[in-house]
């Protein structure tokens, strides 16, 4: 029972960063432009978090200011892919390329040199701080990032598949030319949504840095942003099925750290692949032909056939 | 003017002028935190090409990142992208060291030897990428990542095994000495080569303070063969063909699957090869415990892309990022410019390169603008 609590607990806090993440992923997929980038965009929400809160003191601040930040770093994308028809996935290989490097030069401009933050002020957990200290309790008293996240999952779900705008969107990124004759600005809708892409992942690189752990660290944000990809693939591009595919990836990094804590007779090194290897058997056995927005990667050239 | 606008129009301009923005942006990024641009590029320049020394280095460090370039910009050709060459790459230094550890021939049958078998580990790696594409339909993207983070777990727990770990280090046990590739390496510490080499310091400094080896004209040689293979043979036509068109190459009778794993086994197996040239040519010959990916995959795709993926013009791209990074060391210690501004340059300019016929469009401009003038 312990066990499962703590499993519990820790599955929710690590899948956070993951559902920013891959909230991003399917805004920003399901109208047709391919974001390898997040990873990128959530190291610069990452270092923007911890700054702003090391600097003002207000993790609530450091969070809307590192929403922001990924949304800036995903416009040079947006810009490139959608009017510059450039190859999405070069462009999101160079972000990959440009952020972490950015961040960590911001990181030292700011910090003495340093390759990481100092401690900075956290948001709060949902039931304040000090609630069942002491107990296995104290696991469920999550960051108040994990309620955001599945509010947001909702609020995606909801936009996309119950308004106009997200009718729009799935258009768009369907068959934007059909989305143009009736008068959709394929731009615009494709903008606005790599856009808040960026903002998700940003929101994810701050629920790093300002829930889970308080500081800007160089491995903070190592391969999440590509695994919230994979949790895009797995959860078919669907906000609740890339949430399941986020909790199942947080579990299996529960599971390392929970068998790494015990006695149990693996290396740790050998545990470490386990999130990664996972990921791989959940692709092979459940994804099969995958079921990709049409015009996924594919600029829209108006006029073009 | 028009010496400008004939050059834009050459294929590599693009290239160029991307080069030029990355410097550009980090030159603003580098004002805005109060370091002074010129002053850092200059160091930069002294730091890749001030001594013979220096440039040796930048040509031992140009060597993996050609490989592992070459091997994406192969992949690219045929419609694959393999952003998983850092764990091919690592999975060959893995293997070598495996082999090079256990094994101990005389050098004509050691060299080879570690040197085939850390191909092989990076193209079994790569065809099994390759064969979860084609047989799964799992993006190559998704899978090669997975791959680079289980691969740097591995190097980590061959390098903390009981078979394998160095005691009182973080790395593994170096490779029997029969496996190195460097230059002369008995020779230039024998008394008759210490004597030779005192009177021609330039020399002395290429030789005795790096690991000079022969590795860089094994993956130039590689970088030519590949862009042979792809241009004038059946099988690289093929290849080609599956990469511009699958559902034509299909219907040409051309096995399309067979065809993804075959290009993802030769990509991967110059990684690997790559990974294995490193063990066996720089000291300390052995894989170490890594924190983080090196970046030798990351920066082979820069490399390509830079070379706008055509093989051989990874050669140049190659020693290009290889100055870069090398200078940009000298950079932190000199100036305490953090030497991340290297990663902000190459970012940038992988970015540029992404946005096609910028430099053709530019060419248009620079003319309009021309006419308009001529004509008021």
């Amino acid at each position: 029972m312990d066990n499962l609590v703590l499993l519990a607990g820790i599955t929710l806090m690590y899948s956070t960063p993951l559902v920013f993440g891959a909230l991003g992923g399917v805004v920003s997929e399901r109208s047709g432009v391919t974001n390898i980038g997040i990873e990128g965009m959530m190291v610069i929400g990452a270092i923007a978090a911890a700054a702003t809160s090391y600097f003002t003191g207000n993790p609530w601040l450091a969070f809307l200011v590192a929403g922001l930040c990924g949304a800036l770093m995903a416009l040079p994308h947006a810009v490139a892919s959608i009017s510059f028809a450039a190859d999405q996935t070069v462009t999101g290989v160079a972000i990959n390329l440009f952020a972490p490097g950015f961040a960590l030069f911001i990181c030292r401009k700011l910090f003495d040199g340093a390759a990481m933050s100092p401690i900075v002020t956290k948001l709060p957990k949902i039931f304040g701080d000090g609630w069942m200290r002491g107990t296995v309790w104290t696991n469920v008293n999550v960051n108040v990032t994990t309620v955001l996240a599945l509010l947001l999952t909702a609020a995606v779900w909801f936009v996309l598949y119950k308004t106009k705008w997200g009718l729009r969107v799935r258009a768009v990124g369907e068959h934007p030319a059909a989305a143009d004759t009736l008068g959709i600005d394929v731009a615009k809708v494709r903008y606005s949504c790599v856009l808040v892409s960026g903002l998700f992942a940003g929101f994810g690189g701050a629920s790093m840095t300002i829930a889970i752990i308080s500081q800007f660290t160089q491995t903070a944000i190592c391969g999440q942003g590509f695994i919230a990809l994979a949790a895009v693939i797995f959860g078919k591009w669907k906000p609740f099925g890339t949430y399941g595919a986020c909790l199942l990836f947080g579990a299996t990094q529960a599971l390392t750290i929970i068998l790494g804590g015990g006695s149990f007779p693996v290396p740790a090194t050998i545990l470490s692949m386990l999130p990664y290897a996972m990921t791989l058997v959940v692709l092979v056995l459940f994804v099969g032909k995958s079921v990709a927005p049409k015009a996924d990667g594919v600029p829209y050239i108006k006029g073009s056939r | 003017m028009s010496a400008v606008i004939r050059f834009m129009r050459r294929p590599f301009a693009n290239a160029v002028v991307a080069i030029i923005l990355g410097f550009v942006v980090a030159a603003v990024i580098l004002a805005l935190a109060g370091f002074d641009p010129l002053a850092t590029f200059a160091t930069l320049f002294q730091g890749a090409l001030g001594k013979p020394k220096y440039i040796t280095n930048v040509i031992i460090k140009a060597t993996p990142i050609l490989l592992t370039g070459v091997g994406v910009a192969f992949a690219f050709q045929t419609g694959l992208f393999n952003i998983g060459a850092e764990g091919q790459y690592i999975l060959g230094t893995v293997v070598a060291t495996i082999v090079g550890v256990t094994f101990n021939f005389p050098a004509p049958i050691q060299v080879p030897l570690v040197i085939l078998s850390g191909m092989l580990g990076g193209a079994l790696l790569g065809a099994f990428i390759g064969f979860l594409k084609a047989r799964f339909g799992i993006h190559e993207v998704i899978t090669s990542i997975m791959c680079n983070w289980i691969m740097l777990y591995l190097c980590n727990f061959v390098v903390g095994s009981d078979a394998f770990h160095k005691p009182n280090s973080n790395t593994a046990l170096p490779i029997n000495v029969s496996g190195y590739t460097m230059v002369l390496p008995e020779w230039k510490v024998s008394d008759e080569g210490i004597a030779y080499l005192v009177a021609r310091p330039w020399l002395r400094d290429i030789l005795l303070k790096t690991d000079f080896n022969l590795g860089f004209v094994i993956a130039i040689a590689v970088a030519i063969l590949m862009g042979v293979l792809l241009s004038r043979t059946k099988l690289g036509y093929e290849l080609r063909a599956v990469g511009l068109n699958k559902d034509a190459a299909r219907f040409a009778g051309i096995g399309v699957e067979r065809s993804v794993v075959t290009c993802m086994l030769i990509s991967g197996a110059i990684c690997g090869l790559a990974g294995a040239l490193n063990i066996t040519g720089i000291s300390p010959h052995t894989i170490t415990l890594l924190s983080v990916q090196e970046g030798y995959g990351f920066n082979g795709l820069s490399v390509a892309f830079i070379a706008g993926c055509s093989t051989v013009g990874c050669i140049p791209a190659s020693f290009l990022f290889s100055g870069l990074i090398y200078g940009g060391m000298t950079v932190q210690q000199m100036l305490g410019v953090p030497s991340e501004i290297i990663s902000i340059m190459i970012g940038t300019i992988v970015f540029f390169t992404a946005l096609p016929a910028m430099a053709p469009k530019i060419a248009d401009w620079l003319e309009r603008r021309r006419l308009t003038t001529k004509e008021a």
